[in-house]
């Protein structure tokens, strides 16, 4: 029993931490702004695309890659923040749901007619790694890598340089902040490119295991959801430890029941936290 | 019943009539399929509005009920071999059931945490019945064709499902109407400007925010059986598409949400346009991402919709369009 148990932990665990990264985007755009970002999937699909064309076009290796994605990321989500999100930041959650929705069609429109949704595949491989019964990819080993460190910079950011600190503020009390003379407009957007750029970096690392398509990050998105609430909407952190903790349930579940079922087992799990504990199995705020 | 005499009420189901006899002119078979998807997204529209437009309760996976309900009525009639009658009305009783249960829980949560919520019901249901053997799996159930015959064949059959949908939109439009302008219908705007001072003002707001949420629930079950009935088969990707339940709110933005005939001009609109979209050689390709421009700029800039923008302006016409 174990000797499957054991691989497929690993491969979940593996795959958690990406979940996690993806979750996170979400998590911190949620944190600062009271904004659920339906733009979240597509995003991700982006940066699928974003390292499929430079490494299918400029043979670019993929995790350098993964930087010009990161960019256009951010980019792209201040671009989003300043078209779509600004004018309904203080609107009810309907408005800003259906602005963020809205961004989502929108991508999906015009990437489905420029894209296509025949899957692509990023043909790059590094081997893999076996350590006893478990054989894993090592594009899986350098993806859960890439989180850890992407998760490590971004709370040195928010820690230690002035723009995080200002975004803490921000998320902390907005109308105060504005009041010590912080230009929250500005840190706003910041703080939504920031969460679309780690949406980016989950994509690019996914593309580099798996198949994909434009509505691929549709999945992923629902993920979040789900992650965000384990880990407590608004924090990053708890997003990584929710990731892990989803990728974990998805690589064990197959052993007692058939794979069919994880989504049940995963939705049915996200209405009940959210029922017996909104703030989430690791949030502090009740 | 003075509010029966209110022209708002006699506007909006006129329009929905008048629309709805266009085909029975024609006698074409490619106009009643068009007037159905219009009805059925006018029904639709009219019914999510009770909660949505009313209480203020966000519902991303209001489709959840359709699906169901759809699930519950090709079940009764295909293997059960119940009447279609009897399965529209299970089809709406079970989606009222799942509402009232939901709702004594999920309902307690607001904002985006209910609607989060509500995304997460659709998902579980959809992954729940694609490993629910009884009802087909991921396969899903077909309606065999002799069922038809009970109706006078196929062709007769389809004409009956219209006429019946066509009922049943005109039916939602009086409930949502009726609503509106009762006693219970005032509690729930309360509860959408400001729930803890309606509580306070002596709405029992639990119970109120559970009714509306039920009665939104059933006539999307019922139409969920009508639609997959006239489909000839139903799949859990087909019924609990979270799409849908998307352009459901849409619609309902796009008219101006808490009015009545907002969610009718909401949905013809809507499905006009994109009827219009998918055939002209320009958009056809990027129809999906013309339809999110025009709900980003509503959103942004006309929050109310076309009737609640036309109230506003026109002072006049707050008499007609309610």
């Amino acid at each position: 029993m174990s000797d499957i148990l054991l691989p497929s932990l690993v491969d979940g665990l593996l795959l958690g931490f990406v979940y996690g990264i993806a979750a996170m985007g979400l998590s911190l755009i949620w944190g600062v702004m009271d904004v659920i970002n339906l733009s979240h999937g597509p995003i991700i699909a982006l940066g699928m695309f974003g390292i499929y064309l430079i490494f299918t076009n400029t043979g670019l290796n993929p995790y350098l890659a993964l930087f010009v994605v990161a960019l256009a990321g951010l980019l792209l989500g201040m671009i989003i923040y300043g078209v779509a999100v600004h004018r309904v930041i203080d609107a009810p959650h309907l408005s800003t749901l259906l602005a963020t929705f809205s961004v989502n069609m929108i991508i999906i429109g015009i990437g489905t007619a420029l894209l296509t949704t025949t899957p692509r595949n990023i043909d790059f491989t590094l081997g893999s790694l076996s350590v006893g019964p478990i054989t894993v990819p090592w594009t899986r080993v350098a993806a859960a890598f890439a989180t850890m460190l992407v998760t490590g910079l971004l709370y040195l950011f928010l820690y230690v340089s002035r723009p995080g600190k200002y975004i803490r503020a921000v998320a902390n009390n907005r109308v105060a902040a504005e009041l010590m003379g912080i230009p929250s407009a500005r840190i706003l957007a910041l703080s939504f490119g920031l969460g679309t750029m780690l949406a980016a970096i989950a994509g690019g690392l996914i593309a580099t295991f798996f198949p994909f398509t434009i509505l691929s990050g549709g999945s992923y998105e629902l993920k979040s959801f789900v992650i965000c609430v384990l880990g407590g909407l608004g924090n990053p952190l708890g997003a990584l430890f929710g990731g892990l903790i989803l990728g974990g349930l998805e690589g064990l579940t197959p052993a007692f029941m058939p794979t069919t079922w994880v989504p049940v087992l995963e939705f049915g799990l996200f209405v009940l936290i959210l029922l017996v504990r909104p703030s989430g199995l690791l949030g502090s705020k009740s | 019943m003075r509010a029966l005499r209110s022209p708002g009420l006699w506007l909006a189901l006129a329009l929905t009539a008048a629309a709805g006899a266009w085909p029975y002119f024609t006698g074409s078979a490619s106009n009643r399929e068009v007037a159905f998807t219009i009805l059925l997204s006018v029904a639709l529209a009219s019914s999510l509005n009770i909660l949505l437009g009313y209480t203020g309760y966000v519902s991303f996976g209001h489709i959840v009920f359709y699906g169901l309900g759809g699930y519950m009525g090709i079940y009764l009639l295909s293997e059960r071999g119940v009447s279609l009658w009897l399965a529209v009305l299970a089809g709406g009783a079970i989606a009222g059931l799942l509402a009232l249960l939901l709702g004594a829980s999920i309902l307690r949560l607001r904002g985006a945490y209910f609607a989060l919520a509500t995304i997460g019901v659709n998902e579980a249901a959809r992954a729940f019945i694609n490993n629910f053997q009884p009802f087909g799996g991921p396969i899903g159930m077909t309606l065999n064709f002799r069922l038809y015959d009970h109706y006078g064949g196929a062709a007769r059959a389809l004409w009956m499902v219209y006429g019946v949908m066509l009922g049943l939109t005109l039916l939602v439009i009086l409930v949502s109407y009726l609503v509106k302008n009762s006693k219970f219908g005032l509690g729930l705007l309360a509860i959408r400007e400001n729930e803890d001072a309606a509580e306070i003002m002596g709405v029992t707001a639990p119970q109120a925010k559970t009714w509306a949420y039920v009665l939104s629930a059933i006539f999307p079950g019922m139409i969920g059986v009508l639609f997959f009935f006239k489909n000839g088969n139903i799949e859990p990707h087909d019924a609990f598409r979270l799409h849908l339940s998307i352009e459901m709110i849409v619609m309902v933005m796009l008219g101006g949400y808490g009015t009545v005939l907002g969610p009718v001009l909401g949905a013809a609109g809507y499905q006009r346009l994109r009827g219009m979209l998918l055939v002209s050689p320009i958009f056809k390709n990027i129809q999906l991402a013309v339809a999110g421009g025009l709900l980003l700029i509503i959103v942004l800039f006309v929050p109310a919709g076309a009737v609640g923008w036309l109230r506003h302006r026109v002072p006049v016409l707050r008499k007609v369009l309610e």
